[in-house]
């Protein structure tokens, strides 16, 4: 006799399969990210996309190259802000800058840049602190759209009153409507912030390490992975990093339970900022 | 893990969770996770609250960390709290799901679909409906759903709208739900 199955065990089976389809068909890679978000993010997906099963789904993949833009947009999280948790930025300001200081030019990676708020942010922070000709910006993502969103630096109007307002904590030099004209709904960002910008397609889950970064910041996107591919992640961050560069990570992230923890020393233990060792 | 009991409260909530988690021994054999709707602050205090007061072990929910026996743990402001098929914690940054982040249905729908019959869920005052899909999805997968008893809540919406998505919730009052927890542990 054949055991029953739940419903949502055969949802777990199909997600597993779709995935491996996703991976096997164009490469992006979600089998290691957490599972629990991933499952609630494809039923929304199910739902929407109008198919019946996780299986018709993924037939329709591989099949259909627009279903996978679609599909990128639930497997992706884009939730961002200017200046999110102004005293992470606060802190950059005030106790990484005077060490970056010293170099006489820079490079500096967003990993994770979703629509481009946390590189703009900081391209007006280094603009403030008169760092900003002497570095160079790798802002990357997974999501063509996200990538493409942040390249041309546009937001909604009614998004900028928060983005002040953190701005403003951060230790602003300057008033972010320096930076923006508004135009109906929409504010559009001084394109000179993005001059020394480098927007590119890179996946922290299947691509390589960069050379001889200053800083890394990769906020809330390691929370989407499970252990190894954080493990991975954070082996990416440190090969990439020259000594004594420096990490930052997301609130809610943390080195202490990874395996690479000794490879780098607290510099911030509130804001997450890590520091890359000599050895 | 043996099981794993969820909570999920809004307005008034931190009153009846005073009335609740000091009635329960240091030795209680199952973890806590517990989503309480707050202001979005970056530290919403509750961890420090609630450890002067408890018995057991009082933490914020860790990223990727599986929960003990003995333990409390509260979502973090501004973060959703899942639970993972092999029952550790994970936090989203995910949109709020009807205005709410930290979301009750969330941490429900995610625990019940990793521990189905091993998961009690608990739903306590408030004045929306957050945790009611989530309850009946525990009560779905097996698990047993709790209600406070709306008659006597601080707040009646949010456990009225648990019993009617939920009609075979136990409902309690709150200070006998503590009791009920120590004769099913
Ligand atoms: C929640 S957003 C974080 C945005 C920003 N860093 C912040 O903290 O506000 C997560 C971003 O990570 C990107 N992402 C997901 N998987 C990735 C991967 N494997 N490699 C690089 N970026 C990834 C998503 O597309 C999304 O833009």
């Amino acid at each position: 006799m054949i055991d029953e199955v739940a419903p949502s065990d055969i949802d777990d089976i199909e997600i597993e399969l779709l995935l491996e389809a996703l991976y096997r068909r164009y490469h992006y890679d979600f089998r290691h990210y957490a599972r629990a978000s991933i499952k609630r993010r494809l039923i929304q997906a199910r739902g929407r996309l109008g198919v019946a099963s996780f299986s018709a789904l993924q037939e329709q993949l591989l099949r259909d190259p627009a279903m996978l833009a679609k599909l990128l947009n639930y497997l992706t999280v884009q939730v961002s802000e200017m200046f999110r948790d102004p005293s992470y930025f606060r802190a950059l300001r005030e106790r990484v800058i005077p060490h970056l200081r010293t170099y006489p030019s820079l490079k500096v990676w967003v990993a994770g840049c979703s629509n481009g708020e946390e590189v703009y942010s900081l391209s007006i922070l280094f603009r403030e602190e008169g760092l900003d000709q002497r570095t160079l910006f790798y802002a990357t993502d997974i999501n063509p759209k996200a990538l493409k969103a942040a390249e041309a630096g546009v937001y909604q109007l009614d998004q900028i009153r928060k983005f002040t307002e953190n701005h403003q904590k951060s230790g602003a030099r300057t008033s972010l409507s320096d930076y923006y004209v508004a135009d109906y709904d929409r504010a559009i960002f001084d394109s000179s912030l993005r001059a020394n910008v480098v927007f590119s397609d890179h996946s922290l889950a299947t691509d390589s390490a960069f050379a001889e970064m200053h800083l890394i910041s990769c906020r809330n996107v390691l929370i989407y992975f499970d252990r190894d591919l954080q493990e991975r992640a954070v082996g990416l961050f440190e090969e990439s990093l020259v000594r004594r560069g420096f990490l930052g990570l997301g609130h809610k992230e943390s080195l202490r339970f990874s395996d690479h923890v000794a490879g780098f020393a607290n510099f911030s233990r509130e804001e997450k900022i890590y520091q890359r060792r000599e050895r | 893990m043996s099981g794993m009991i969820v909570i999920g409260a809004s307005a008034g909530g931190v009153q009846a969770l005073l009335t609740l988690l000091p009635a329960l021994p240091a030795q209680f054999p199952r973890p806590i996770l517990i989503v309480l709707h707050v202001p979005p602050d970056r530290d919403h205090g509750l961890v420090t609250l609630f450890r002067a007061r408890c018995a057991m072990h009082v933490c914020e929910a860790e990223d990727k960390q599986a929960p003990v026996p003995g333990t409390i743990y509260f979502a973090p402001a501004n973060y959703h709290l899942l639970v993972e098929s092999g029952g550790s914690m994970a936090l989203s940054a995910d949109d709020p799901v009807n205005h709410s982040r930290p979301s009750i249905d969330l941490l429900f729908e995610t625990a019940a679909d990793a521990m189905r019959s091993r998961l009690i869920a608990v739903l306590l005052t408030g004045a929306n409906a957050d945790g009611a899909m989530g309850l009946r999805a525990v009560a779905r997968a097996g698990g047993t759903a709790i209600v406070e008893d709306p008659d006597t809540a601080q707040v009646r919406a949010m456990p009225a709208a648990g019993l009617a998505l939920c009609p075979d919730a136990v409902r309690l009052v709150i200070n006998t739900i503590a009791p009920y927890l120590l004769r099913l542990a």
